[in-house]
C-alpha cells in the first residue's frame, strides 16, 4: 500500500511559566492508504499534540515544533505556509474532535457549517453546496436533512452532533481523517452507533484514519495497526492482533492487564501500574517508563531505549519480556 | 468477595421501596409555576445485602446518580421509603438523621471539585471526626494518619492541599474521607470515571481490599459495564429512571433477559481484536428520550427491537422470573 503520510522525528514542546514541557519527543510513523492507525495512550502522553502538530493547529506561542517533517504528497506539512496548509486542511486531511459540543460553532446553523468547506475548498455554488450538505447528512444517518440544515447545534444531541462533525470532516472526501477521542464523551450505545458508521464510511470512501483514544476496547475492533505512546514517545507499534496477543512493552502489558472485560468472568485482581505518568518538564535520561516498571534494570535508568523493529512489531524496551533477559541492540 | 449463599442467610442492610424522585421544571420570574417534571427516578425497589457490592448501571441521564443521592437522603424523595437496617430513613429528620449519616458515606465522581481547595488534606479528613465528636487533638491526628496509610498515601500528605495531588491521589483522599467515620455503607458514584486507565485499576483494587478488610457494603454507580462486572455481586440496570433488570452478576452478564440490557452489553467493546471481530452487536437506533417527557407504556419501546403494540400502551410489570432475577419486560 502506498504511504499517504510519513511523519519523521517530530518534536513539539510548550513554553510555559513552569518551564519547557516536552510533549512530543521524536515521534515517527507512517500511514498507508486506506489504513486505520490506532494511537493509544493516557492523558498527557502526547497523542493529540502529535496530530495537532501535523495539522499545524498548535498555538504558537506557547507551542513550538522543534524538529521533524510530515510528508504528505509533495509537501512537508511542517514547512509549508499557512495559506498552503489551509488548502489541505479540511480538504485532504480533516479532523474530528472529542467534544462535539464545543467544536461546533453555537451561533451558526448546521447548514452554514457544513456548506463552508464545500464552498471554500470545492468552490461550489450555494445551490450545489446545499444539495451536497443534505446528501452528507443522509450519509451519516441524519434524516430530514433539508430541514435539519436550519437547526443550530444546541438542537442536536451529543451523538447527532458527532455525526454532523463526521459529515463536515468528510465533506471534501479527504485522504486522511484524524479522529481525536471522537466517542469518549458519548454513551456506550451511541459510541457503538458512531463506530459502526465510521466502519461503513471507511469501506465506501476508502480514506485512511488515525484514531486517537485511551480506550483499548474501541481500537481493538477498528484499527489495522496500533501505536502505543507514553510520555511523548512511541513505545510500541504492531498490527492490531499481534499487539493484543503479544504485547512486548511492559506499559502495554500493564494497560491490557488493568482492563476488566465485559465478556469474561474473572475475580483476579487487576494489574496495577504503580505510580503515575512522569512530569514532562524534564526530558527523561533513561526510559520514561522505568520508574513504574517492574522489569527495569540498570540500563533502563541510564539510556532511553530506541524503537527497534522485530519483524513488523516494534518496541522500545531494553528488556526482552518473553525471553526474560536483556535485549541486545 | 462475598460468597454466594442462600437468599435467607444474608442480612439486608438497605431496603428501597418504590423510591421516586421528580424534579419540578419551573417557569416564570416572579410567580413560578410548575410546568413539568423530570422523572429522574421513578418507582424503583431493591435491596442491598450487608457486605456486598451492588451496582446501578445505565447511560447518562438514566437516574442512577439521583437514585444514590436520594437513597442517602441528600435529596428529599418525592415518594417511597428507604430503610437502613430497620430504621426508616425517610421518616427521620434533623439530629436523628445526622446521627445515621455516620453509617453511610459517599465517594464522588470528580476528585477535583469534591475536595475544598482551601483546606489541607489533614483538615479535610479531620472535619468529619470533629463534626461527629469522634476524636480531638492528638488522637484525631493519629486517626487521620492511619486513614492516609490505609488508602495508600504517605502520612506527609496531611499538610498538602488538593492542588498538589494527582487525580488518583485526590480520589484516595475522597475514599479516606468516606472511611473516616467507619461507615457500613459507601455509595461510590462513578469513582473512577475521571481517572486514567492505569490509575483506575489502582483505585478499584484499593476499594476491593478495603471492603474485605472492613466488611464494607458498596452501592457502586457506574456506566463502565466491564468494571461493574469485575467488582459487583449484584447489578441493577436502569433506563429512564426505572429499573429494567436486576440480578446477580451472572444473571445480568451471562443470562440477560431485558432487550436493553442485551443491547447495552453488546455495545461495550472488548480489548481483544479476535473476540471483537466475532461479537454480535445490537445497535440501538435513536436516542434516549427525555426523562421530562418519557414515552407512554414501556419507556424503552421507542428503541426496542422486540417491541409489540402492547408495549406502547401498557407499562411492563416488574416481576421476578427466577429467584433473585427481576425484569421489567412482559415479552421475555
Amino acid at each position: 500500500m502506498p504511504v499517504v503520510l510519513e511523519v519523521r522525528n517530530l518534536e513539539t514542546c510548550f513554553h510555559t511559566q513552569d518551564g519547557i514541557v516536552h510533549a512530543v519527543n521524536g515521534v515517527s510513523f507512517s500511514l498507508a492508504e486506506g489504513e486505520t492507525l490506532g494511537v493509544v495512550g493516557e492523558s498527557g502522553c502526547g497523542k493529540s499534540v502529535t496530530m495537532l502538530s501535523v495539522m499545524g493547529l498548535i498555538p504558537r506561542p506557547p507551542g513550538k515544533i522543534v524538529s521533524g517533517e510530515a510528508i504528505f504528497g509533495n509537501y512537508d506539512l511542517l514547512k509549508i505556509s499557512e495559506k498552503e496548509l489551509r488548502s489541505i486542511r479540511g480538504a485532504q486531511i480533516s479532523m474530528i474532535f472529542q467534544d462535539p459540543m464545543t467544536s461546533l460553532n453555537p451561533v451558526l446553523t448546521i447548514g452554514d457549517q457544513l456548506r463552508e468547506p464545500l464552498e471554500t475548498h470545492l468552490k461550489m455554488t450555494p445551490e450545489q453546496s446545499k444539495a451536497t450538505a443534505v446528501e452528507l447528512l443522509k450519509m451519516v444517518g441524519i434524516p430530514d436533512g433539508a430541514q435539519r440544515l436550519n437547526n443550530y447545534p444546541f438542537q442536536f444531541s451529543g451523538g447527532m452532533r458527532q455525526r454532523v462533525m463526521i459529515a463536515m470532516a468528510l465533506a471534501c472526501s479527504p485522504k486522511i481523517l484524524i479522529a481525536d477521542e471522537p466517542t469518549t464523551a458519548l454513551d456506550v450505545t451511541i459510541q457503538a452507533q458512531i463506530v459502526d458508521l465510521v466502519k461503513k464510511l471507511r469501506e465506501t470512501l476508502g480514506m485512511a484514519i488515525i484514531w486517537i483514544t485511551h480506550d483499548l476496547g474501541v481500537i481493538a475492533g477498528l484499527a489495522h495497526r496500533v501505536m502505543v505512546m507514553y510520555a511523548g514517545y512511541v513505545v510500541e507499534r504492531a498490527p492490531v492482533e499481534e499487539l493484543y496477543d503479544n504485547p512486548l512493552h511492559p506499559y502495554t502489558r500493564g494497560l491490557l492487564g488493568s482492563l476488566p472485560r465485559v465478556d469474561i468472568q474473572s475475580d483476579a485482581d487487576l494489574v496495577n501500574i504503580e505510580g503515575m505518568p512522569p512530569d514532562l518538564l524534564q526530558k527523561p535520561v533513561g526510559c520514561p517508563f522505568a520508574p513504574r516498571c517492574k522489569w527495569a534494570f540498570n540500563r533502563c535508568l541510564a539510556e532511553n531505549p530506541t524503537l527497534v523493529d522485530l519483524g513488523g512489531h516494534e518496541v522500545a524496551c531494553w528488556w526482552d519480556i518473553n525471553g526474560g533477559k536483556p535485549r541486545h541492540v | 468477595m462475598f460468597k454466594q449463599t442462600a437468599e435467607t442467610d444474608r442480612k439486608i442492610l438497605v431496603r428501597v421501596e418504590n423510591l421516586t424522585k421528580h424534579f419540578p421544571i419551573k417557569r416564570g420570574i416572579l410567580i413560578q409555576r410548575e410546568v413539568g417534571r423530570v422523572r429522574a427516578v421513578d418507582d424503583i425497589s431493591f435491596h442491598i445485602y450487608k457486605g456486598e457490592t451492588f451496582s446501578l448501571v445505565g447511560e447518562s441521564g438514566c437516574g442512577k446518580t439521583t437514585a444514590g443521592r436520594t437513597l442517602l437522603q441528600l435529596y428529599q424523595p418525592t415518594s417511597g421509603k428507604v430503610f437502613f437496617e430497620d430504621v426508616e430513613l425517610t421518616a427521620l429528620q434533623g439530629e436523628a438523621m445526622r446521627r445515621m449519616r455516620r453509617k453511610m458515606q459517599m465517594i464522588f465522581q470528580d476528585p477535583y471539585s469534591s475536595l475544598n481547595p482551601r483546606m489541607s488534606i489533614g483538615q479535610i479528613l479531620s472535619e468529619p471526626l470533629e463534626q461527629h465528636g469522634i476524636a480531638q487533638g492528638k488522637e484525631k491526628h493519629e486517626i487521620v494518619k492511619d486513614l492516609l496509610v490505609k488508602v495508600g498515601l504517605h502520612p506527609y500528605f496531611i499538610d498538602r492541599y488538593p492542588h498538589e495531588c494527582s487525580g488518583g491521589q485526590r480520589q484516595r483522599v475522597g475514599i479516606a474521607r468516606a472511611l473516616a467515620l467507619r461507615p457500613e455503607l459507601i455509595v461510590c458514584d462513578e469513582p473512577i470515571s475521571a481517572l486514567d486507565v492505569s490509575v483506575q485499576a489502582q483505585v478499584v483494587n484499593l476499594l476491593k481490599s478495603l471492603q474485605k478488610e472492613m466488611g464494607l457494603t458498596y452501592l457502586f454507580i457506574a456506566h463502565d459495564l466491564s468494571m461493574v462486572r469485575h467488582i459487583s455481586n449484584r447489578v441493577g440496570v436502569m433506563y429512564l429512571g426505572k429499573l429494567v433488570e436486576l440480578a446477580d452478576r451472572n444473571g445480568v452478564y451471562q443470562d440477560a433477559l431485558h432487550p436493553y440490557t442485551r443491547a447495552l452489553l453488546s455495545a461495550v467493546p472488548v480489548p481483544d481484536p479476535r473476540a471483537e471481530s466475532k461479537r454480535q452487536r445490537i445497535i440501538l437506533s435513536g436516542e434516549l428520550p427525555s426523562p421530562a417527557n418519557p414515552p407512554p407504556g414501556c419507556p424503552f419501546h421507542t428503541r426496542c427491537n422486540i417491541a409489540v403494540a402492547a408495549c406502547r400502551q401498557q407499562p411492563p410489570t416488574w416481576r421476578e422470573v427466577k429467584p433473585g432475577h427481576w425484569v421489567a419486560c412482559d415479552l421475555v
